[in-house]
């Protein structure tokens, strides 16, 4: 297995310098260095020179991938695609456009989108399942019909819906938990509450759906009948014997969005004022930040990367019969 | 908080249980029919007791939905929020309003605005007095002060600041038994140990000199700063360019990024000078009147050296401890959580040096209770804490719960919050006005025009073929239908280029624009479509067709905004030039684009505003002097050029206010509105809302540090907020009752399965 994961490893490199490649072509096609410090400087009053000044001192007065009048190697390394994203591969993020430690600030930022983000996960999970088990329970009734329409409407609805629904419900009409905000050590769990909430309902319809499909298919095998030929009661069946085989895919698929967690939700981020990662990448954006939007970009790829590398070790571990060479 | 809702939510419950035995008693004891019920109303009866004893639990309580801790009621605390976090807390790099709403309460320049005069008036701040210039010649004699401005070389500014000033409490300026500063010659290993400047924990201050303010002066000319108004002071300010070529040959070169600690006070500069202990001077080249604004705005507050000597040390940039992320001024507050991402607070500085409410204002003032503080010390605040509210909604919705204390208004709120009488005066709705909240109007000094770059063939140009043209776009554009349905009626349309408030503007009939309004019963009224197709008809457009193609003619508008929200606008504005027979052909691009263009003087048509930096005509008119146009660097995006017009600006730039500037600045009005470069689109108009509980709101459009003016009662705060919010609990037993209702048929069908399954 070791020698697996060393060339999944290796093969990761290339990957991430085409996202970083792409991810810089992408940023420079809408924002060019002059842009950035004019972003930087504001619209007022701002001279050529102020410009030049501000890109020299922030290394972006260099060719952004080839530079011509330079010797040899420095023809690549004296870019500004290289000198900003080689730092990257040794997890260096260095500073932000506007001067501050990106490190720093994602060490400080990913608290509250994790704040957030397990909370959902795990509750979501526990009633998905449920849910999910409790529909195959009562397959072919109305509870079923009325279930799949029900998720179907659900899966239906924008996400945007169920955070300014719930905040006009909860926060607004019964003044439960305020509206938005956050806090920190435990002051931030009543901020908590809501997109949470939130974040569980928006995501019962896409989920349930799904775990009723893998326990569907579990239901229908050999080994379902078999049990059921043994007198054992629908109520063992599923929850011994469907439910552990169903695990596989659905567990696999969780940890393959574990390491994701951590990028936080954008949309949740920005209207619920958590000050997460994702409204760090947001904001980035809108400031025209390269040095972060780059440094998150990486970050995603490197953790998607480890979030599917984690699921092939999980393979193996939930199912004996799955080898990996 | 948190634990104390859980510790009552308990001490709820266990009441609940006792009440729910005695009720199981009383059962017990109850008439045979009543234990009866069938099993269904049974599971109903459970969650309806629930909620009730929820319900019950909920009177009386603190509201459970404020975002603020308990131990906070009864302060007196400004709760805001913003919206944007602020780029620069560096006074040298500081330069957009909302940066300004947190540096203008911390750093003190010379001067400021007065609270209530109006028009805008400067008082002194720090400063004894505003300064009067001394004009000097070529030969550094002094001239006298009506001298004719082409013998003035330079005018010299003596500020004398008032002694006793001392800063706020700052680890920069702590020292040792014996005298030597603590932190200023950190190690790598101290420095790398540091997240916050609160790691430093001794603090120190001292007294506000001159040199502090001698010191900012030298740091706007210092190129690594990147201060946006170098290149205007560098046009002003005696030797500026030279010294900031000087010190960036003497300036360390910076390692990994950072600038070593260089002390600017090694380095004379004929531009400022430190004349005493209290006193210095600043030398303008020839006349500039409006420097004496530039007084009273960050970029000339103090600092002193010893802040940056402390962040400049090696290591200490990289571990975010910059004078851009901590500031430190003498004014009324200092700020002592720098969170950005989360929360801004404000607190009282405990060294400030002492300011009273001002005892006189406008007339209607008194009867408005504005100066009903009159004489008190200030600020009447302890703190203002200021939260992150990037989405409006929420914003408004926890402002009408009273977790705000002001707010602006956005268009999804408008129609709730305000309603136009038939006279078209703004007033609150009934449910505002039942809340006790007030709103309050200002007209903005800016101005949202539509420009015409005059260096194209088409539109631009000083033929009369281009003017009439722009002139008939300017009557067709109806401005006033669009401040109605794109900015709610907020905003009174454009006569000229300068907006009401500032010296220049006249109001009524003499005010109006004769080429695009006429003047009917006692209101401009835009002259009729038919007399701006007559104009493209004398241009040579009938129909709005051109000659040379025999098809409508085309222009092109440069949009900057291409979004969902810009498309409505972007139809309105094609709507407008077809009642010409114009074809307006959008292309809409993002800012960085747009930006560009204009830069470059590629586009045609395109609409763009201007906030005043200060309340002078001269800063309106710069904006079409012929030398600032934006193909060559400045701020005349519409690339105007008019020989006259030039001359007439150096002349009213340099003149006092009074009859003479205002018939200078009638005739620049008239060629402006003649010549018709832009199409005076409107003045935006800010609509603000403030609770009942807030005091001394009076718009300022100039000054930005009126924080301190504002009072406060928290009492009635805290019991409107508890009357607002009552937690309100029978929607969740309604849930629970939907649940359980809900689980009855699924029971009896899992039973009939288990046991159909075990047959």
């Amino acid at each position: 297995m070791s020698a697996y994961i060393i060339r999944r490893l290796l093969y990761a490199i290339p990957i991430l310098i085409g996202v970083n490649l792409i991810t810089f072509a992408l940023f420079f096609v809408v924002n060019s260095p002059d842009d950035m410090a004019r972003m930087q400087l504001g619209d007022k009053r701002v001279t050529e020179e102020a410009v030049q000044g501000w890109k020299a001192d922030h290394g972006y007065d260099r060719p952004l991938l080839y530079n011509a009048d330079a010797a040899g190697l420095a023809k690549l390394t004296d870019t500004i695609f290289f000198q900003k994203s080689v730092k990257l591969f040794a997890f260096d993020f260095g500073t932000s456009d506007s001067g501050r430690d990106i490190g720093y600030d994602i060490s400080q930022r990913m608290w509250p989108s994790l704040a957030i983000a397990i909370p959902v996960l795990l509750v979501g999970l526990a009633i998905n399942i449920s849910y999910a088990l409790m529909i195959v329970f009562f397959r072919a009734t109305y509870i079923d019909v009325g279930s799949v329409v029900l998720l179907v409407a659900m899966m239906s609805i924008s996400g945007l819906f169920y955070i300014i629904g719930g905040q006009f419900l909860i926060g607004k009409l019964f003044h439960l938990v305020p509206i938005s905000g956050y806090d920190t050590g435990l002051d931030a769990t009543k901020f908590l509450i809501l997109p949470v909430l939130v974040g569980v309902i928006g995501g019962i319809g896409t989920g349930t759906r799904l775990y009723r499909t893998f326990f569907l298919e579990e239901i229908n095998r050999d080994y379902v009948r078999t049990a059921r030929a043994k007198g054992l009661r629908e109520r063992v069946v599923l929850f011994r014997h469907v439910l552990k085989n169903a695990l596989i895919p659905i567990l696999t698929g969780v940890v393959a969005v574990l390491p994701l967690l951590f990028m936080g939700a954008l949309i949740t981020e920005s209207f619920f004022g958590i000050p997460g990662l994702g409204s760090y990448t947001i904001d980035a954006i809108n400031r025209q930040d390269f040095a972060i939007v780059r440094a998150m970009v990486f970050l995603g790829s490197v953790l998607y990367i480890l979030g599917l590398i984690l699921t092939d070790i999980s393979y193996t571990l939930v199912d004996p019969r799955v080898r990996l060479s | 908080m948190a634990i104390e809702v859980v510790m009552w939510a308990m001490r709820r419950l266990a009441r609940s249980r006792r009440r729910h035995i005695t009720e199981t008693l009383q059962a017990a004891e109850a008439p045979r029919w009543v234990s009866q019920v069938p099993s269904r109303g049974r599971a109903l009866a459970l969650p309806a007791a629930l909620a009730g004893v929820l319900l019950l639990a909920a009177c009386g309580q603190p509201p459970w939905n404020n975002p603020y801790p308990a131990s906070q009621a009864g302060e007196k605390i400004l709760y805001g929020a913003f919206t944007e976090r602020p780029n620069h807390m560096d006074p040298v790099r500081s330069y957009s309003s909302n940066e300004y709403a947190f540096i203008a309460q911390i750093y003190e320049p010379p001067l400021q605005y007065h609270f209530l005069k109006r028009p805008y008036t400067l008082v002194p701040l720090t400063a004894e007095a505003v300064p009067e210039p001394t004009y000097l010649d070529a030969d550094g004699n002094p001239l006298p002060a009506d001298t004719d401005p082409a013998r003035i070389a330079v005018s010299e500014y003596l500020i004398r600041i008032r002694p006793g000033i001392r800063y706020q409490p700052h680890p920069a300026f702590a020292k040792d038994a014996d005298g030597a500063y603590l932190y200023h010659h950190l190690s790598r290993a101290e420095i790398g140990r540091l997240n916050t400047l609160s790691d430093l924990p001794e603090t120190g201050t001292r007294e506000l000199t001159a040199e502090d303010y001698v010191c900012e002066i030298k740091r706007l000319a210092a190129p690594w700063l990147h201060s946006p108004i170098a290149g205007l002071m560098g046009e002003h300010i005696l030797g500026f360019k030279a010294y900031s070529k000087r010190l960036n040959e003497a300036a360390p070169a910076s390692v990994n990024g950072e600038r070593p600690f260089f002390d600017l006070r090694q380095m004379d500069f004929p531009g400022a000078e430190v004349v005493g202990r209290y006193s210095y001077k600043v030398r303008i080249k020839g006349r500039y009147p409006q420097f004496v604004y530039w007084l009273a705005m960050p970029f000339f507050a103090p600092m002193p050296w010893e802040a940056e000597a402390l962040t400049d040390q090696p290591g200490m940039a990289a571990n975010n401890i910059t004078l851009d992320w901590y500031p430190l001024g003498t004014g009324p507050f200092m700020l002592t959580e720098n969170n950005p991402n989360m929360r801004m607070v404000l607190a009282r500085n405990p060294n400030f040096h002492g300011e009273t409410y001002p005892t006189e204002g406008m007339p209607g003032d008194r009867a408005a209770g504005l100066l009903a503080d009159a004489g008190k010390p200030l600020p009447f605040v302890d703190r203002a804490i200021y939260s992150l509210e990037k989405e409006s909604i929420p914003y408004w919705n926890k402002f009408l719960q009273g977790f705000y204390d002001t707010s602006g208004i956005s268009s999804d709120a408008f129609d709730q919050a305000v309603r136009f009488n038939a006279a078209g005066e703004a007033g609150l709705t009934e449910d505002m006005k039942a809340k006790g909240i007030r709103l309050t109007t200002a007209v903005n000094a800016s101005i949202w025009y539509m420009g015409f770059n005059m260096l194209d063939p088409v539109i631009g140009g000083d033929s009369e073929r281009a003017r009439l043209l722009r002139q008939a776009i300017s009557i067709a554009v109806d401005f006033d239908e669009y401040i109605s349905i794109f900015a709610n009626g907020r905003g009174v349309q454009g006569q000229g280029p300068i907006p009401p408030g500032i010296f220049g503007h006249r109001d009524g009939e003499a005010g109006i624009d004769p080429y695009v309004f006429d003047w009917v019963n006692d209101h401009p009224q835009r002259k009729s479509i038919e007399d701006a197709r007559a104009l493209m008809v004398d241009a040579g457009y009938p129909g709005g067709r051109d000659p040379a193609t025999g098809r409508p003619l085309s222009i092109y508008y440069e949009a900057m905004d291409a979004g969902p929200d810009g498309k409505a606008q972007l139809n309105w504005m094609r709507k407008q030039f077809s009642k010409l027979g114009i074809e307006l052909i959008v292309r809409a691009t993002d800012y960085n684009r747009f930006q560009e263009k204009i830069r470059e003087g590629t586009g045609q048509v395109f609409m763009w505003g201007w906030n005043a930096d200060y309340p002078d005509p001269e800063n309106f008119f710069f904006l079409l002097y012929g030398p600032n146009r934006k193909i060559d660097g400045g701020e005349n995006a519409a690339n105007y050029q008019n020989p006259e017009l030039d001359r007439l600006f150096e002349q009213m730039k340099d003149m006092p206010d009074g009859p003479a500037r205002q018939a200078v600045i009638d005739r620049m009005t008239e060629i402006v509105r003649h010549d018709a470069p832009w199409s005076f689109g409107f003045y935006p108009e800010s609509f603000s809302l403030s609770h009942q509980w807030i005091g001394n709101v009076k718009p300022n459009l100039m000054a930005n540090n009126t924080l301190k003016y504002i009072s406060l009662e928290p009492g009635i705060r805290e019991q409107l907020r508890t009357a607002w919010n009552p937690p309100i609990l029978w929607p969740v037993g309604v849930i629970v009752a939907v649940l359980a209702v809900g689980a009855v048929p699924a029971v009896v069908i899992a039973r009939r399965r288990e046991r159909s399954a075990a047959l």
